[in-house]
């Protein structure tokens, strides 16, 4: 994906500075700093338990670092005069568990945020939950209720509540690692439209095949900071460090690439 | 006279007393449904320090036998109310206040637990899209555990009804009270009793089937409680 290279500090959507976080004595995270621009999708890939998603936690204040900064284009979002709700209205979150709302319909799931957080009337936000079903393939869904849906579906609608609310940015937080083998794909693909079609996204996944297909930049966490970062064809290529090969082998071993498409 | 020529002339005064049985039920579970709401949202949420003493009136009218609390209320607070300025409370309202503040503590831990039992991820979505707590509790939250909770708010509801037999105690004139008094007056105790433990019966078989409905009515797929068992 082309992102020019002479962007200015304008296209800067999220910057993340410096970030701490501690979970009683164990620091899971120990000063990652990250830029994300606009239109850009980078994966975070490394071993379970390094921090991966404490730091989106960290970047919506769902979990509140110790240290460091995050800023949404020129907001301090860590600063504490920072109405955190406003800002949070503005960054999607797409959980590996879904976290539907489990007395609401599918529609109802992406229409709740408009009306609660946007303000939206009623019926114009489900004009709007309408458009967004129908974009990740489940307007027939519209009724139905989480625990009618399979987990592939769930997650669709959970990306589809997420783009309501015409996010700057969305974050997944390996959005497809409770879903069973067959139900990746269907997900992946809405993710990958995503991607292409300008959305700004940081992924946690493991999904390599989804990383070549869409990712501008991979970024290797591991022990609470980040190794490396680099585009798919110079982390797969030659890593210039040893150990994100290593993973990166890896996990392409274990989960093949099946699911890009 | 025989039995059912008996009762059918005790019949009008023991509807009567019904009434107020059912008035101070209503009121009883009303009131202790808004208190005990309060209760459980201070519990789960609220700082430490409130939280605790929240549990402390939980549990100290659950520790406490009702007749106890109902008989502090109508015979015990009178000279306080006084020196405060105030009248003592009718039988009535004394009933209803105990009632209301003893089914508030229970109905504060049903609506802790149900509260409880709703994932965390459910709060963690709806912040994560701008909603304020409040807003998460009232739109996400609530509708889920008032659903949970419905099956025990409907015991609880139950034995509000049986349990307010115990403002006899406050000398207020309600079913258990009444037919006391015709049981007394004429004679004939197993004939007055049983005729409101029929009233009670019907009363409660009502509740029980209206009950049922609504939790039919408001049911969704995987949010109830044999959902959850299976």
């Amino acid at each position: 994906m082309a992102t020019g290279t002479g962007t200015s500090q304008s296209d800067v959507i999220l910057r993340v500075e410096d970030l701490h976080k501690k979970y009683g004595k164990d620091e899971v995270l120990k000063g990652v700093s990250l830029e994300l621009r606009r239109g850009e999708t980078k994966v975070v890939i490394g071993p379970s338990g390094t921090g991966k998603s404490t730091l989106l936690r960290c970047i919506n204040q769902l979990s509140v670092p110790d240290k460091g900064r995050v800023w949404l284009e020129d907001v301090e979002i860590t600063h504490a005069r920072t109405n955190i709700n406003h800002a949070r209205a503005q960054i999607g979150f797409v959980f590996q568990d879904f976290n539907l709302f489990a007395h609401l319909p599918a529609l109802d799931n992406v229409a709740l945020g408009l009306v609660k957080v946007k303000k939206m009337p009623k019926k114009e936000a489900v004009v709007r939950a309408r458009e967004e079903l129908a974009r990740v393939g489940l307007a027939e869904k519209a009724d139905s209720y989480p625990a009618e849906l399979s987990g592939g579906q769930k997650q669709r609608v959970s990306i589809a509540r997420a783009l309501a609310m015409d996010p700057k940015l969305i974050l997944f937080d390996e959005p497809t690692s409770a879903l069973d083998p067959e139900l990746i794909g269907e997900v992946l693909e809405v993710m990958i439209q995503l991607a292409r079609g300008g959305m700004t996204m940081i992924v946690v996944s493991h999904e390599m095949g989804f990383a070549r297909a869409v990712a501008d930049r991979i970024i290797f966490m591991e022990g609470g900071v980040i190794l490396e970062e680099g585009t798919p064809a110079e982390l797969f290529t030659c890593p210039r460090c040893e150990r994100t090969g290593q993973f990166l082998r890896k996990i392409t071993e274990l989960y093949g690439e099946t699911s890009g498409r | 006279m025989s039995y059912f020529e008996f009762v059918g002339m005790i019949m009008p005064r023991l509807l009567r007393a019904t009434v107020v049985t059912l008035e101070l039920t209503a009121i009883g579970i009303g009131s202790g449904f808004v208190l005990g709401l309060l209760l459980a949202l201070t519990r789960v949420y609220a700082h430490r320090v409130v939280s605790g003493i929240a549990n402390v009136y939980i549990q100290f009218f659950r520790a406490t036998p009702l007749v106890i609390q109902a008989l502090i209320i109508y015979f015990g607070l009178p000279p306080y109310l006084a020196a405060m300025g105030l009248k003592p409370l009718s039988p009535f309202a004394a009933g209803c206040v105990a009632l209301g503040l003893n089914s508030a503590a229970y109905q504060a831990e049903y609506l802790r637990g149900a509260i409880q039992a709703i994932s965390s991820g459910q709060m963690l979505a709806a912040r994560s899209m701008g909603m304020t707590k409040a807003q998460a509790v009232r739109s996400v939250i609530l509708p889920q555990a008032l659903r949970i909770v419905l099956p025990s708010w409907s015991n609880e509801l139950i034995y509000t009804l049986l349990y307010s037999s115990v403002v006899y105690f406050v000398t207020l004139d309600d079913l258990t009270f009444v037919s006391m008094k015709i049981a007394a007056k004429y004679g004939r105790a197993f004939d007055s009793y049983s005729a409101a433990a029929l009233i009670y019966l019907a009363i409660v078989v009502l509740l029980s089937r209206v009950l049922a409905y609504v939790e039919a009515r408001v049911r969704i797929p995987g949010l109830s409680v044999d959902d959850r068992a299976r």
